[in-house]
């Protein structure tokens, strides 16, 4: 439907972008006892770490193998080893992971042979710690791409045939745009047919924000090492969002496991197809909490479409989440009149919307004017944006800075579904026009001919109704200044 | 590395002013004060982010950020710098290189960069930050920026400081290089009074600078430039036209007081905002540098006037908390900020300091903390993120103060914490900052969430 163009602008403003090693390294937060890395300068690791803890109000391992000018021009295969060696010495973790950054791509460490080397020098040392790499310049794609690369780069790493398939068992591959809450609820959704899911990765191990018994310098929790070898046990692969095409294809190629890509699991249809998925590949019926579910999302869309139908909504958001937020406003009647992402992506073509941008939020807020919109829907960092508009904001994704609660917003199944759809009309209620005597001035041309003058063709201006069409001012005056 | 990347460099590990310097040889000068960083267990920001977190607080500035999505993509609109004007400075602007650009160089787009900027936002400056990427590549900031001023007419500034020469504290340095070389002393204010000062080093965090402000005002002090919180271009600009100089203990800019002292004959003072002695003491200097500069001797009295008053009505608020507050154990890990102003702070509420962190304080600073905490103090150079939580979970200490980087090492110890670092929402600074501060402090530690957060769940407790 949407025609995919990329900004023509030489600066970006107000990104809405965050780079690929954090997109990597938050995937990496999803795996057990795992200490996630950049080789990169300092800040690298400095910048994404401060956004993740603002993002999700919890600690969050990752380390840095700290490069300077001078280890970069030589090569960063001594700062690797001694990273790789004090992180063992310091945290002892099951799993170091590496992800590149834009400046030792430049120079173009060969990460994968300096790896062979420390583990053919160190093999003892690191017994009990397995290394992976993933290479993710900074300067090519964002967030989800990383995400996306390094969970294939995890599936390279640890999957394998298995002579034993688990007929109950299958593989759930979450998207970048997955709550820990929206990872739970999909546990429970493929537990409720006697399945038992297996999450890579699984956030909701380690981002949900409980308080463990101890202090852990690695991650809390997610998908462990052996259940990554498992990967090939299982009877099928589900994955949440386009992004993970490539992980699940993977694990197929490796260990003929087959697969099913769901592009959202949010809206009624891509609930329903879900779960008569499931009961077809678990042999039984759709509980009757998820029948009960469905019917109160159903009430839920007949009692909020007189809020949310026909309302001008602006989205910024990286690709699988944009997809799943725009088709479920689409579905319930509002109007997508601008759709702005990070990155290109195969689901974007299907954005109810005229054109997607890949672009910043400078453009969401330019396009949100234009068209007129009642709604934004990004991150945190739309406040700015939201506030000179005078529209209210719904903070989606990452980071969400500003509010609480992030990992435990619910945004997949009937029930996510309809807490979004809720959410949506409680702010439109809420900011709802009180009408005036001042809202339906007769124009000239009327109140001409009431007065007995004659009626004729409109060269005051003063025709065509009383409001002017937001789409004529297309550059914001001076935002920001 | 850019040669004069690299004389900057130099120039600021030489700095004579600074007390890390003096007792080093020659040779130990040249190596510069930046520790060798341990990959895998290092922590902090980078050079790139100290010049950015330096300047960014000049409010009405465009701020460009040259290199790839990371740098500024993942950090901002991240500090809580406060502005009473333009909002411009937390447009977040980059150039957001892509692969072309780091093959054939991103100069040109960088340029269009600054051109799209002063066509859509018509700032006064532009700053041009380097990074790592656009360095190794060798991209030119300082040609384009030059090239820039004089075709667009507006001062273009570089800041070339990338993340990968050292760590954040360098970076505050080199970015108050930038000022130095290309901003100040390029404007002329519209008037001065004896009573022109400039702040160095205060970022307005939270907006503690109106907690100082109106203590200036009612003296008649005018702050001709604060460098850099809530400044303004030309303030910046023309702050070669004050009379006496404040430098924030922070030191992040010591360089600045240094060099106008040298070249325009501003004397400073190193003080502090923090804690009650410590900002009657900063308002005595600001008056004895402004009456040796030729203001009216009776400035001085004035001052002690405003003093006792203040000094009175602090101490008052206070008062009611020490009851409550006295004896409680306080795990102080500053970053910035001089531990001993803070821990003089705290005990002026009756608190007990029980270790505070030493790691970037000078020898004199620890003179001071032994000064005030006794000879047995507990000074923590390097604390492990394990040892904090060990030391709060054996209730070795009541409270953590630190930054927002070891929060949860005590929230998940079931222990109170306060943040006092740079993206705290709570001014802390003079009189009123250290009322709030004893009363945050009083509100964390009593608040009833402690006791229920750490009982039990019944089917855990063992029956006696």
């Amino acid at each position: 439907m949407a025609t995919v163009i990329d900004s023509k602008k030489a600066c970006t403003v107000n990104p809405l972008k965050m780079s690929q090693p954090l997109g990597a390294c938050y995937a990496f937060m999803g795996l057990d006892n795992c200490m996630p890395m950049m080789h990169g300068s300092q800040g690298c690791t400095s910048f994404g770490l401060v956004l993740l803890v603002r993002h999700f109000k919890e600690a969050i391992p990752m380390q840095t193998t700290a490069m300077n000018e001078v280890s970069t021009i030589l090569g960063g295969l001594d700062n690797i080893e001694q990273a790789v060696l004090n992180i063992k010495k310091r945290a002892n973790p099951s799993l170091i992971a590496i992800a590149s950054t834009g400046l030792t791509e430049t120079k173009g460490d060969d990460v994968d042979g300096y790896l062979n080397l420390i583990r053919k020098k160190h093999g003892e040392t690191l017994v009990g710690t397995d290394i992976v790499y993933v290479s993710t310049p900074d300067y090519v794609g964002a967030f989800e791409d990383g995400w996306g690369k390094a969970v294939l780069a995890v599936v390279d790493a640890f999957a394998q045939p298995c002579e034993v398939r688990d007929d109950h068992l299958v593989n759930l591959l979450p998207g970048a745009h997955l709550t820990p809450a929206d990872i739970d609820e999909l546990r429970e959704m493929i537990e409720a047919f006697g399945l038992q899911a297996r999450v890579l990765p699984d956030i909701s191990g380690s981002m949900d924000g409980h308080i463990p018994d101890n202090f852990t310098p690695t991650t809390l929790g997610g998908t462990t090492p052996d259940a990554l070898r498992q990967l090939g046990a299982a009877k099928a692969t589900l994955a949440i969002g386009a992004r993970m095409d490539a992980a699940a294809a993977a694990i197929e190629e490796r260990c003929g496991v087959p697969f099913r890509v769901f592009d959202r699991l949010t809206g009624l249809a891509a609930v329903d197809d879900f779960l008569q998925y499931l009961s077809e590949l678990s042999g039984r019926p759709v509980p009757h909490k998820y029948r009960r579910q469905r019917s109160q999302l159903q009430d839920v869309m007949l009692d909020a479409h007189f809020w949310v139908g026909s309302k001008n909504m602006a989205f910024a958001a990286e690709p699988d989440l944009l997809y799943a937020l725009t088709t479920t406003a689409a579905e319930m009647g509002a109007h997508v009149v601008a759709a702005v992402t990070t990155t290109h992506s195969r689901v974007l073509e299907g954005v109810p919307c005229v054109e997607v941008l890949v672009g910043d939020l400078e453009d969401l807020e330019i396009r949100a004017k234009a068209g007129g919109a009642q709604l934004l829907i990004t991150h945190s960092h739309g406040r700015q944006a939201a506030e000179r508009l005078g529209v209210p904001l719904h903070r989606v994704g990452i980071p969400m800075f500003d509010r609480l609660g992030a990992a435990h917003m619910l945004m997949v199944g009937y029930r996510g579904t309809r807490e979004l759809i809720n959410g949506w009309a409680n702010i439109f209620l809420a900011d709802e026009h009180q009408n005036t005597p001042q809202d339906w001035p007769l124009p000239e041309e009327s109140r001409r001919a009431a007065s007995g003058a004659h009626a004729t063709s409109c060269s005051t201006g003063g025709c065509g109704g009383s409001s002017a069409t937001p789409a004529d001012d297309v550059v914001p005056d001076a935002v920001g200044a | 590395m850019d040669a004069r990347v690299s004389a900057k460099i130099q120039d600021v590990f030489e700095e004579p002013a600074c007390e890390h310097n003096q007792n080093k040889s020659a040779k130990e000068k040249k190596k510069g004060c930046t520790k060798q960083l341990s990959p895998g267990a290092a922590a902090g920001g980078c050079a790139f982010d100290g010049a950015k977190v330096a300047l960014q607080p000049i409010v009405d500035v465009a701020h460009l950020v040259h290199g790839p999505i990371a740098c500024e993509g993942n950090s901002w609109d991240n500090r809580n710098s406060s502005s009473s004007t333009s909002q411009l400075y937390r447009t977040g602007f980059t150039t957001d290189i892509n692969e072309l650009d780091v093959i054939y160089g991103g100069e040109k787009r960088l340029f269009r960069s600054v051109k799209e900027i002063i066509e859509k936002y018509d700032p006064p400056a532009v700053f041009v930050y380097q990074t790592c990427v656009t360095a190794l590549i060798g991209d030119d900031i300082e040609a384009v920026c030059k090239r820039a001023t004089e075709k667009f007419g507006k001062p273009v500034i570089p800041v070339n400081a990338p993340g990968f020469v050292g760590p954040k504290n360098l970076g505050n340095k080199l970015g108050a290089e930038a000022l130095l070389d290309y901003v100040i002393g390029t404007e002329e204010p519209d008037f001065v009074t004896p009573y022109d000062i400039n702040i160095i080093g205060e970022y307005n965090l939270a907006g503690e600078l109106w907690q100082i402000k109106p203590l200036l005002d009612a003296l008649g002090v005018r702050i001709l430039s604060c460098i850099s919180g809530d400044g303004r271009y030309r303030e910046v600009a023309y702050s070669h036209r004050a009379k006496a100089a404040m430098m924030v203990c922070s030191k992040s800019m010591i360089n600045i007081a240094r060099k106008m002292e040298e070249r325009y004959d501003i004397p400073f003072f190193e003080g502090s905002f923090y804690g009650i002695g410590d900002m009657s003491e900063t308002l005595r200097e600001i008056a004895r540098l402004l009456v040796e500069k030729g203001a009216p001797e009776e400035l001085k009295a004035r001052t002690e006037a405003l003093i006792a008053v203040e000094e009175r009505r602090a101490f008052e608020r206070i008062a009611a908390y020490r009851p409550r507050l006295e004896g409680k154990k306080v795990l102080l890990i500053t970053g910035g900020v001089k531990s001993w102003s803070v821990v003089a702070a705290l005990q002026e509420a009756g608190l007990e300091i029980v270790g505070t962190s030493v790691k970037k304080s000078t020898k004199e600073d620890k003179e001071k903390i032994k000064e005030l905490m006794g000879q047995d103090a507990h000074m923590i150079d390097d604390m492990t993120p394990r040892e904090m939580y060990a030391m709060l979970k054996d209730a070795k200490a009541d409270i953590m103060l630190s930054g927002g980087r070891s929060q949860f090492i005590a929230l998940k110890a079931k222990m109170p914490w306060l943040d006092i670092n740079q993206e705290r929402h709570h001014a802390y600074a003079g009189y009123e900052g250290m009322v709030d501060l004893v009363r945050e402090i009083d509100k964390a530690l009593y608040n009833p969430i402690w006791e229920q957060v750490r009982r039990p769940a019944p089917w855990d407790v063992v029956a006696a």
